[in-house]
């Protein structure tokens, strides 16, 4: 009974293939930004900090449409894109992989952000009295020290970018195959009369893979606390 | 080895305006808290820029605001022990150990001070490279007394241990100098006289200068040579400790119940038959109860003021053994039933603390030739100086 039709598998792979390079390509950025905003003092940090947590207060279409507007063959970037390498990114899988990590962002830095400012920052000066040099101290100090945090950052995010619905349908629309992930497919069969089944095996499959995703963080976390804790 | 420290900062009311010389060994930076002590070894390691100044060890300078030179702290080689000892949680004691001397080895100019194989033999430059001086691994961890610990994370060990090991991981970045910013003052009283023998050690194995932040009496008279007074952000006092503490202004900053004064002594031989040691000084001889003593041996004793008792007459027919003779040189003027009196004996000064009452009824005053009585004797660190 619940074999899953050829377009189930593809919403469910599409979706994980989307959340995963989402995840994947915003995490150096999200590990920056977050040294960034726990350890520097700079000009504009307020303005940086308000900016990254936009996608958290916006509806999810306005960011849509924003990046419609910016990677858009006539946009700023896409157009940019175009000329230059001949890549569109609107209405492919990779633009939906880019409005997933655009709505997981905030999250993602948040909790790096929160784990790396409670390292206490008179370990790394004592790193560097030792002779680590400030890049060496990130390195082998700050960074094993945010295990915890970037785990379950990158945890929120993947399950934002598998979540991810406004942005995603306004940005690239629900193309079959290449842009339908799970939430569209399920959008799209609940628009259909006589449908109802579908969705409801579509809704099991989406709760499944949410449940063993933020199971698999809880093991994980746990695992990476204990190593930097020293059990 | 000469760190010569010039600076100035000022952060709010408060300013930190300090110079002062460390010629090796150790060297105490001494004060109530907040008088600057930690400010200035923070500007020494360069974890804190002084606003103007210069900060030199030997020839090379670690900071000069006239020629804009602030060499970054992990160039410095300055060795930092914190009062919280700031081990990496992530790593187990040998990683924390070998932390800094993995960061060193191309610096260090030769092989050998791993870990593993760091059998103390190993060809070092920088303070360890007088001969059999050389910081190892194995050494540092013998002395230390922290081999069983190696495997351990830093949240299973003792206070006392942490701090130990921090102490290693600062000696085997192979430092040419050490920072201790009041190593002792989070542990309780008996882990604390656990440590002191260490730091005792440290300074007789390796040639390196260090200096030494505390505000405790005890630890600077156990462990340091030399020392500098801080008040306030400024160094008003610097000098050998006998020296130093044997200053008026210093009572006042330390505290009433370790007035007294500071002397070194020779230890010029030991009487087996009652187990009493002669303790020779410029004006005398203190007779102690101490049979373990070995004649040649020096040593400094503290005299406590309230030990000391006064007689205007060669005392007769009395236990105590430690009798001087001695003039008045200064009176303690300062308000209260009780009075602080200096006395010189042979160039010596004695202090003694006598009620005002005895005071006016002896008639003491200055250049009156008196008789000290001592009553107790504390020694303080049996080891020859450098």
């Amino acid at each position: 009974m619940f074999a899953l039709s050829p377009e189930e598998i593809s919403a469910v792979v599409l979706s994980l293939k989307v959340a995963f390079w989402a995840v994947a390509v915003s995490l150096p950025a999200g590990i920056a930004v977050a040294w960034l905003l726990a350890r520097r003092e700079f000009p504009g940090k307020a303005a940086l900090d308000a900016l990254i947590h936009v996608p958290l207060v916006v509806p999810p279409v306005v960011v849509g449409y924003l990046l419609l507007l910016l990677f858009g063959r006539k946009g700023l970037v896409g157009g940019w894109l175009y000329d230059t390498l001949g890549v569109t990114v609107a209405f492919s899988w990779q633009g939906a992989a880019i409005a997933a990590a655009v709505m997981a962002f905030p999250l993602m830095v948040r909790a790096i952000r929160l784990s790396m400012e409670a390292i206490d920052p008179r370990l790394e000066q004592a790193a560097r009295t030792l002779g680590a040099t400030p890049r060496d101290v990130f390195f082998s100090v700050t960074l094993p020290l945010t295990g915890s945090g970037i785990v379950v950052g990158v945890i929120l995010a993947f399950a934002r970018a598998l979540g991810e619905f406004g942005a995603t349908i306004t940005f690239v629309s629900a193309i079959p195959g290449e842009t339908t992930t799970l939430p569209l497919a399920l959008y799209g069969l609940t628009q259909i009369p006589g449908q109802e089944a579908a969705a409801l095996r579509l809704v099991v499959l989406s709760v499944v893979i949410a449940f063993a995703a933020m199971l698999l963080s809880e093991i994980v976390a746990r695992r990476v606390r204990r190593r930097i804790s020293g059990a | 080895m000469t760190l010569a420290v010039d600076i100035r900062r000022t952060l709010g009311a408060f300013t930190v305006e300090a110079k002062f010389d460390c010629a090796g060994g150790v060297t105490a930076l001494f004060g109530r808290s907040g008088a600057g002590k930690t400010s200035i070894v923070q500007m020494i390691a360069g974890l804190v820029a002084p606003g103007r100044g210069r900060i030199a060890f030997d020839d090379t300078v670690l900071f000069d605001s006239a020629a804009n030179i602030d060499v970054a702290p992990e160039r410095r080689r300055v060795g930092y022990v914190f009062q919280d000892a700031r081990l990496f949680p992530h790593m187990t004691v040998r990683r924390n150990l070998t932390y800094g001397a993995r960061r060193n080895a191309d610096r260090r100019g030769g092989p050998g001070n791993g870990p593993g194989n760091g059998n103390g033999t190993a060809p070092g430059i920088g303070p360890g490279n007088g001969p059999g001086n050389a910081i190892g691994f194995d050494a540092v961890v013998e002395i230390l007394g922290i081999a069983a610990l190696l495997e351990r994370h830093p949240r299973d060990l003792s206070g006392g241990e942490r701090q130990r090991v921090a102490i290693g991981r600062a000696l085997l970045a192979n430092p040419r100098l050490l920072l201790m910013d009041e190593p002792l003052a989070s542990l309780d009283a008996e882990r604390k006289w656990e440590i002191i023998p260490f730091i005792q050690r440290l300074r007789r194995e390796f040639a390196i200068p260090i200096v030494y932040v505390s505000h405790a009496v005890d630890e600077v008279l156990r462990i340091a040579d030399d020392m500098v007074l801080l008040a306030d952000g400024r160094a008003v006092a610097a000098g050998p400790v006998e020296d130093v503490m044997n200053r008026p202004e210093l009572a006042r900053i330390a505290g009433e119940g370790d007035a007294g004064s500071v002397i070194r002594v020779g230890v010029a031989r030991v009487e087996p038959a009652y187990g009493l040691a002669e303790l020779s000084f410029a004006g005398g001889v203190f007779r102690v109860a101490a049979p373990d003593l070995r004649p040649g041996e020096t040593l400094r004793i503290r005299v406590r003021a309230r030990d000391v008792s006064l007689a205007l007459d060669r005392p007769q027919n009395v236990s105590v053994l430690n009798i001087f003779r001695g003039t008045v040189t200064r009176i303690d003027d300062s308000p209260g039933p009780q009075v602080d009196i200096e006395i010189d004996v042979g160039g010596t000064p004695i202090r003694s603390r006598i009620t005002r009452k005895s005071c006016d009824e002896l008639g003491i005053a200055p250049g009156r030739a008196v008789y000290a009585m001592v009553k107790a004797v504390a020694i303080d660190r049996s080891e020859a100086r450098r």
